[in-house]
């Protein structure tokens, strides 16, 4: 029995490619490394093949064919870069300058606008253009978006956006010629959609901007580093752009696996605590007179293993947060056996919905608001405490043995938290009332100042990379825990994530047979334990 | 002496009705034989129709003159879904004025040509998009369409025949792209008028997503005729290639504008001299426009020798369009005229295409500073260079309509740009 073939061949600027059937020019030319230069396509939305500059030479046709909409067929001999289809892209690229104003210089977009760089790259060397712009002017879109009408090159990315993705249609283009303009419907705007953010994103230039990143920073300034959203445990991959060792805005990252292209609004402005200034810098050990004094990390950790070794037996009592990383909430388990055994749970804030992109719907805000709940999940820490994330830690509290906590930073708590405990091992960010009792504490990174990998609520386990520089002696959790598992237990000290996560994957059955270095950008998903894949 | 004018050298086969009020009333279309042809079609296969129209030549009357025929075998054979007929009557070139007078006088004509053409193509539905400015033609038509359900023409089982077609008038809210078949169904469909992407080609993927054939009013008005006469009666008139009759709607300098019917293959400076009785007040013939705004002008001497047939305008270096003669005399402004086109297009532009929105704006300004006293003769070099890149790289061919008048007009008026600029130029300069 013959089946239809599922691929077809052709000739890209001639060279011979094979891709599967129905795919168009434009995407079979990605695989070759080819960009056809467009704006009005997106591959996450459809298209209508309206700004032309995507037109291609294709021999038999006899117009140049829109490569973003016109599908492969064996045999097509296609052209992107003959006379024809470069004299139409400056013939495209000289059109939209003649009302595009340039006002590069005070544009957030300047630096990674597709106009800037096609006319750069392609256009005439001289405009011809010598009549009046036609002028919009500025328009507050709500939410945190500004339009800057002429700018706006009519890809029409942002209004298809709305109605097909996030499926709720706020944005219309009104009028038609070169009038056209995007507008929103009476004076609703943007306000209340959970997803507007992304057509800033989108926009090819910079007509629609981010009021929050609004002249904050020039994007050739910014560098970025691949993360994962640490707002909720959908895992969406995520690069943070920093700038003078601050995070200056959150992009989405395209994982198709996890949230394509995009993002939610509450997420991409999740972002300020990175560059909160009120952080514990140095190790702190209290004093017999009640004050608490900075010590090396060689004294802190020498310190903790003496009057650990003394209490040994009297049971560990260990709040942690969803918040850290699979690798430093394993080297905790790993601490508590350690040191005899005990209890782990953990408190996280959960949303009453989850908020679902309907064009996209494997994507949403999830009610977990913690980027590593599964994680704890597959380490055996269950959940205390209400929704607010507080409560839940009265047995904690209580508790005449160790009590340690990681990352949890005890907002319900008071400065006589931990005061019952014989050691009391704060370990965490930035200072909380709940640590003032604290016998130790112990300066830790954030997840984007060090690498590792949080568990999305699906079990995909998805690497994070170091952003920003720690602040004074805080290092990552994994590392000051795996020390002192090291010298407790006898094992080598991981010295680096990759050697902590492998650790990890050894002693935890669900992380079996994942290895960090494959992990790559995209992530893996965990071997997930029957019930816990319920969700 | 009766409609406005009308000429001895006219062949009236789809006017013939024009001028006489009584021809809108259904008694009376009935009693002169109207909807014979319907009955005639009724008992012959579809298919049967399509040889027929195929056999009599008959190309679409709405511009690009596409064989009715052929088009109509797009459709699919065995409906698996509701199939469409849209009758284009978006009316909306500059100087055309030819579908409003058939729908005025002669509305059943159209209804049976859509009724017949529904059945060829198996559609269970027609639409007929009205231009919305068109108030009385509108009115007449909502009127005979009542009248034809009433007397049980339209809607089901037709006279018995066991055919259900229903006929829906939808008015248009004031766009020339809503007469591109594809902006047409947008807009039809409920949404902003905007030109989609061929393909899907509308025999396949159309209005709502169905199977549809959009045919012009003029086109649909002939079908009645051709059914009941047959095709070979409706080639006596015309050439090989473009057969039977057209309404040439003349407009401009000549002393008796008008509609008038006439076998395609016409000499164009006959219409003017004989038919429309010469240029008005002596004035000598400057410039004429044969097929609409769209199409480029002839000089005095390339109208004499054109013939009025698709292929025929085609060799004079112009085209038939939808017959829209305009004509002027050598008192005329050419720049200005031209001017006035592209105001138009880019008014008139959707928006959509890049070279389109910008293209016929940018040129609309240019020639306005040439009007102005304000140009260069670069400036015409700019507007030959962008004129050509709005040819052939849009979705619809509004952006196209651009190049023909103002290319055109350029090469063979030259004298008339320069001389707007020449005026400016400081005295004593060689």
């Amino acid at each position: 029995m013959s089946t239809a073939p599922t691929t077809v061949t052709l000739t890209i600027d001639g060279q011979t490619v094979t891709v599967p059937k129905g795919m168009t020019i434009l995407e079979a030319a990605k695989t070759i490394g080819t960009k056809v230069p467009h704006y009005c396509y997106h591959p996450g939305l459809t298209s209508p093949a309206m700004c032309r500059l995507c037109l291609v030479e294709v021999e038999g046709a006899p117009k140049p064919q829109p490569s973003c909409v016109t599908t492969v067929a064996d045999g097509q001999v296609v052209k992107t870069e003959s006379d024809k289809a470069l004299g139409n892209r400056r013939g495209v690229l000289e059109f939209y300058l003649v009302n595009h104003p340039l006002d590069c210089p005070i544009c957030d977009m300047s630096g990674e606008c597709d106009l800037q760089n096609y006319v750069h790259e392609e256009g005439r060397e001289h405009g011809r253009g010598a009549e009046p712009k036609r002028v919009f002017g500025r328009d507050d879109f709500g939410g945190d978006v500004l339009f800057y009408g002429d700018r706006c090159v009519m890809c029409t990315r942002c209004v298809r956006f709305m109605s097909e993705v996030e499926k709720d249609e706020r944005l219309t283009v009104v009028e038609r010629g070169n009038r056209s303009v995007i507008d929103t419907f009476f004076e609703e705007g943007l306000e209340g959609t959970h997803w507007h953010g992304n057509i800033v994103d989108i926009c090819p230039v910079g007509a629609l901007v981010s009021k929050d990143f609004l002249h904050k920073a020039r994007a050739w300034d910014l560098a970025h580093t691949p993360s994962v959203c640490a707002s909720c445990s959908q895992g969406c991959n995520v690069d943070l752009h920093t700038r003078d060792n601050g995070v200056q805005r959150v992009k989405p990252r395209e994982n198709l696996d996890v949230n394509g292209w995009w993002m939610c609004d509450h997420g991409r402005h999740d972002y300020e605590w990175m560059n909160r200034g009120d952080r514990i810098e140095a190790p702190l050990v209290r004093q017999a007179d009640g004050s608490a004094r900075a010590v090396a990390w060689k004294d802190a950790l020498g310190a903790l293993l003496a009057r650990s070794r003394e209490l040994e037996g009297r049971g560990v009592k260990a709040v942690v947060s969803p918040r850290a990383s699979n690798e430093d909430l394993g080297a905790l388990a790993e601490l508590v056996g350690a040191l005899g055994g005990g209890e782990i749970v953990y408190r996280s804030e959960r949303a009453a919905e989850e908020i679902v992109l309907e064009g996209f719907p494997t994507l949403a805000r999830r009610k977990d608001l913690a980027p590593n709940v599964k994680g704890a999940q597959l380490l055996g820490i269950h959940r205390v405490g209400s929704d607010d994330a507080t409560g839940g830690l009265d047995a904690v509290r209580a508790h005449d043995g160790i009590v340690v906590v990681l990352g949890d930073a005890l907002e319900d708590a008071d400065e006589r938290f931990g005061s019952s405990a014989a050691l009391y091992v704060y370990i965490g960010t930035h200072a909380a009332e709940g640590a003032k009792s604290a016998h130790f504490v112990l300066p830790v990174t954030t997840h984007a100042e060090q690498e590792g990998t949080f568990t999305n609520h699906e079990g995909r386990v998805q690497r994070f990379w170091p952003a920003l520089t720690p602040p004074g002696m805080a290092r990552p959790a994994w590392l000051v825990l795996g020390a002192l598992v090291a010298e407790l237990s006898g094992e080598p000290v991981p010295r680096t994530a990759a050697e902590a996560f492998a650790a990890l994957a050894e002693a935890v059955p669900a992380f079996g047979g994942l290895d960090y270095g494959t992990l790559g950008a995209r992530g893996a998903v965990a071997q997930l334990p029957a019930a816990a894949t319920r969700g | 002496m009766a409609y406005p004018y009308v000429s001895d050298r006219e062949a009236r086969v789809i006017s013939r009705g024009f001028g006489d009020p009584m021809q809108r009333r259904v008694d009376t279309y009935v009693q002169r034989g109207g909807y014979g042809a319907l009955k005639k079609a009724f008992g012959m296969s579809p298919d049967q129709v399509i040889d027929v129209v195929k056999a009599s030549g008959l190309r679409g009357r709405g511009g690009a003159g596409f064989p009715t025929g052929v088009k109509w075998s797009f459709m699919p054979k065995q409906p698996t879904k509701p199939h469409y007929l849209l009758c284009n009557a978006d009316e909306s070139e500059p100087g055309t004025f030819k579908d409003r007078e058939l729908i005025r006088w002669d509305p059943h004509q159209l209804i049976e040509g859509c009724l017949i053409g529904a059945y060829a193509i198996r559609a269970k539905h027609v639409y007929i998009y009205c231009r919305g400015e068109f108030f009385e033609a509108n009115q007449v038509l909502a009127r005979a369409v009542e009248d034809a359900y009433a007397k049980g023409y339209v809607g089901k089982n037709i006279q018995g025949s066991g055919n259900d077609i229903d006929v829906t008038v939808h008015q248009g809210a004031g766009a020339y792209i809503c007469g591109e078949e594809t902006g047409l169904m947008s807009s039809l469909e409920g949404r902003r008028g905007l030109p989609r992407v061929k393909p899907p080609f509308p025999a396949a993927y159309g209005a709502f997503g169905m199977p549809t054939t959009i045919n012009n009013v003029e086109t649909l008005c002939a079908i009645p005729h051709i059914v009941a006469n047959g095709g070979d009666w409706y080639r006596q008139w015309g050439t090989e290639k473009s057969a039977g009759t057209k309404l040439f709607c003349v407009s401009g300098h000549v002393r008796k504008p008008g509609n008038y019917e006439l076998p395609l293959g016409f000499p164009l400076i006959e219409l003017i001299e004989d038919v429309c009785g010469g240029m008005r007040d002596g004035n000598a013939l400057k410039a004429v426009i044969p097929g609409g705004s769209s199409v480029p002008i002839l000089d005095a001497a390339e109208a004499r020798s054109c013939k009025l047939d698709y292929e025929g305008c085609v060799s004079a270096g112009s085209m038939l369009g939808c017959a829209s003669v305009i004509v002027m005399d050598d008192k005329t402004d050419i720049v200005k005229q031209v001017r006035r086109m592209v105001d138009f297009y880019a008014h008139e532009s959707c928006g959509q295409c890049t070279p389109c929105r910008e293209g016929t704006s940018w040129a609309a300004q240019i020639m306005r500073r040439i009007e102005d006293g304000d140009g260069t003769e670069k400036d015409l070099d700019t507007l030959m260079e962008i004129t050509q890149q709005m040819v052939g790289t849009t979705i619809c061919v509004l952006s196209d309509s651009v190049a023909p008048p103002v290319q055109s007009s350029i090469k063979k008026f030259r004298g008339d740009y320069l001389a707007r600029m020449r005026s400016l130029e400081p005295a004593g300069v060689a």
